[in-house]
């Protein structure tokens, strides 16, 4: 099937079989390796990227569901003059990352919470809650929710 | 593993889509959320030769109220009961307590509540709150449009009273009038995991005597349950810890039929539905005073 989808504001016209998942048209078709698979099974959130703004897992979406839509991943989340963004600086500066597999995930799911909310980081509850949706092996999440803190105040110098 | 090979269209009407659904000599599926059914094609457990993707029907993401009941189209996202102000009065407030136990928020963007009443999983916080109010669930097909209360909908695990080529369009909720007190609690192992036990509870009390009761049980049989002896064990009776503690009892006894689980064995899980009930039953009874 012949699908146009917008990643990162850049269009790419695919030809895909309907029985492949976002995720892997983004990673095999678009190149775009930064957008991992753990479980495949919608569980562990290191799949996790934006369309049309709302986090989603895209190990559970088919490619041809996204259509005509904008997707944003991990390497979208940079500056137009490629510099951090607020999220991926407050994870460098509070070691929310140690081997890194989970950390795509999470600035999706914080980028797309973020977006949606500018306040999410002054409510403990809903930080954590939102930390839930993703699963890390390495961090013990403490030092992820710091970032999502740290990256969500406006001014903070990451 | 991936799913295996499939056709795939997206219709833009319900009339289109019932077209697709008529093939019944194929295995066709409709795909809402997909946050089951592509689990399931993943697994391979399901292997569906053509998915008729509604996601793109205009309308069918409309949440109305209207004559005392909400009216929730099959595109009506979880996380949209997030906020107990979605759906106004007791019925708001209830379906935000569940929503959260649903997976979490990335599943939520997806997955769809009319898509959690197809799917029929004994587990499913819906499922269990469209038992305890009766809600009743609204279908196009090829011999046109019905409705059935969800006392006749659930039929076993995964199954329904569904029709071959049979669209759900949405699910009426009574809205519950002001003064009406609601609970939901659920157990289970991890964030992540379904539901152990969950319960659903809307009270009614005047003058400190309960005069109407609604439970619902998830992952207390092969279905979703409505605890109607639970019920009545109330109704008339005076609200205290006691009362509420013997309906939990009377739920766990009577009405539930737990089957055994990995980490949950028959004798612990009536213990559970116990006590879950109980306590959903005092956090109503707070609602209700209010
Ligand atoms: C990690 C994870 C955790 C989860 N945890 C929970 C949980 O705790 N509790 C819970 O209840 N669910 C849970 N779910 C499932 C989730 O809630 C699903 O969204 C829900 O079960 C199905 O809704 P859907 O819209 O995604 O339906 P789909 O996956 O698209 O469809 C499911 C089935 O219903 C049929 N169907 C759907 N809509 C219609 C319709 N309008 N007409 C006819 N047939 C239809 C489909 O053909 C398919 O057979 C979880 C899922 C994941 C991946
Ligand atoms: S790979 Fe998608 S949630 Fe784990
Ligand atoms: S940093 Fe290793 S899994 Fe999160």
């Amino acid at each position: 099937m012949k699908i146009t989808l917008t990643v990162n504001d850049e269009v790419h016209p695919l030809e895909v079989e309907p029985r492949r998942v976002l995720a892997d048209v983004l990673r095999e078709d678009c190149r775009l390796t930064g957008t991992h698979l753990g479980c495949e099974h919608g569980v562990c959130g290191a799949c996790t990227v934006l369309v049309d703004g709302r986090a989603v897992r895209s190990c559970l979406m088919l490619a041809v569901q996204c259509d005509g839509r904008s997707v944003r991943t991990v390497e979208g989340l940079r500056g137009p003059g490629g510099e951090p963004h607020p999220l991926q600086r407050a994870f460098s500066a509070e070691h929310a990352l140690q081997c890194g597999f989970c950390t795509p995930g999470f600035l999706m799911v914080a980028a797309g919470a973020l977006a949606a909310d500018p306040t999410i980081g002054e409510d403990p509850d809903r930080v954590r809650a939102l930390v839930e949706s993703n699963i890390c092996r390495c961090t013990g999440y403490e030092p992820i929710r710091r970032a999502i803190v740290r990256g969500s105040c406006p001014g903070s110098v990451a | 593993m991936k799913p295996a090979r499939f056709e795939y269209t997206a219709p833009r009407t319900v009339p289109e889509a019932l077209a697709a659904l008529a093939d019944t000599g194929r295995d066709v599926r409709v795909l809402a959320g997909g946050q089951s059914l592509l689990l399931e094609m993943r697994l391979q457990r399901l292997r569906p030769d053509l998915l008729v993707d509604i996601n793109r029907i205009a309308g069918l993401d409309r949440l109305g109220v209207d004559d005392g009941m909400v009216e929730v189209g099959a595109l009506v996202r979880h996380e949209v009961f997030d906020s107990p102000w979605a759906v106004p009065g007791p019925l708001g407030t209830l379906l935000s307590l569940a929503a959260p136990n649903i997976a979490h928020p990335p599943i939520r963007a997806l997955g769809t509540m009319v898509g959690s009443l197809a799917w029929a999983h004994p587990a499913s916080e819906w499922c269990a709150i469209a038992a305890a109010l009766d809600a009743v669930i609204r279908l196009r097909g090829p011999e046109g449009a019905r409705e059935v209360p969800a006392r006749d909908w659930f039929r076993g695990p995964f199954e329904t009273a569904r029709r071959p080529g049979e669209l759900l369009t949405s699910v009426r909720l009574p809205l519950l009038g002001e003064g009406t007190g609601v609970g939901f609690i659920e157990h289970r192992r991890t964030h992540f995991s379904f539901a152990q036990v969950g319960v659903a509870a809307a009270l009614t009390v005047r003058d400190g005597v309960v005069v109407e009761a609604r439970i619902g049980l998830a992952n207390c049989a092969d279905r979703p349950v409505r605890a109607r002896a639970a019920e009545q064990a109330l109704v008339g009776a005076e609200i205290g810890s006691t009362l509420f503690a013997r309906a939990g009892r009377v739920a766990a006894d009577q009405d539930a039929a737990p089957l055994a689980e990995p980490y949950a064995d028959v004798e612990y899980r009536r213990h559970a539905i116990a006590v879950l009930v109980g306590r959903t039953l005092r956090q109503a009874a707070e609602g209700a005073r209010q």
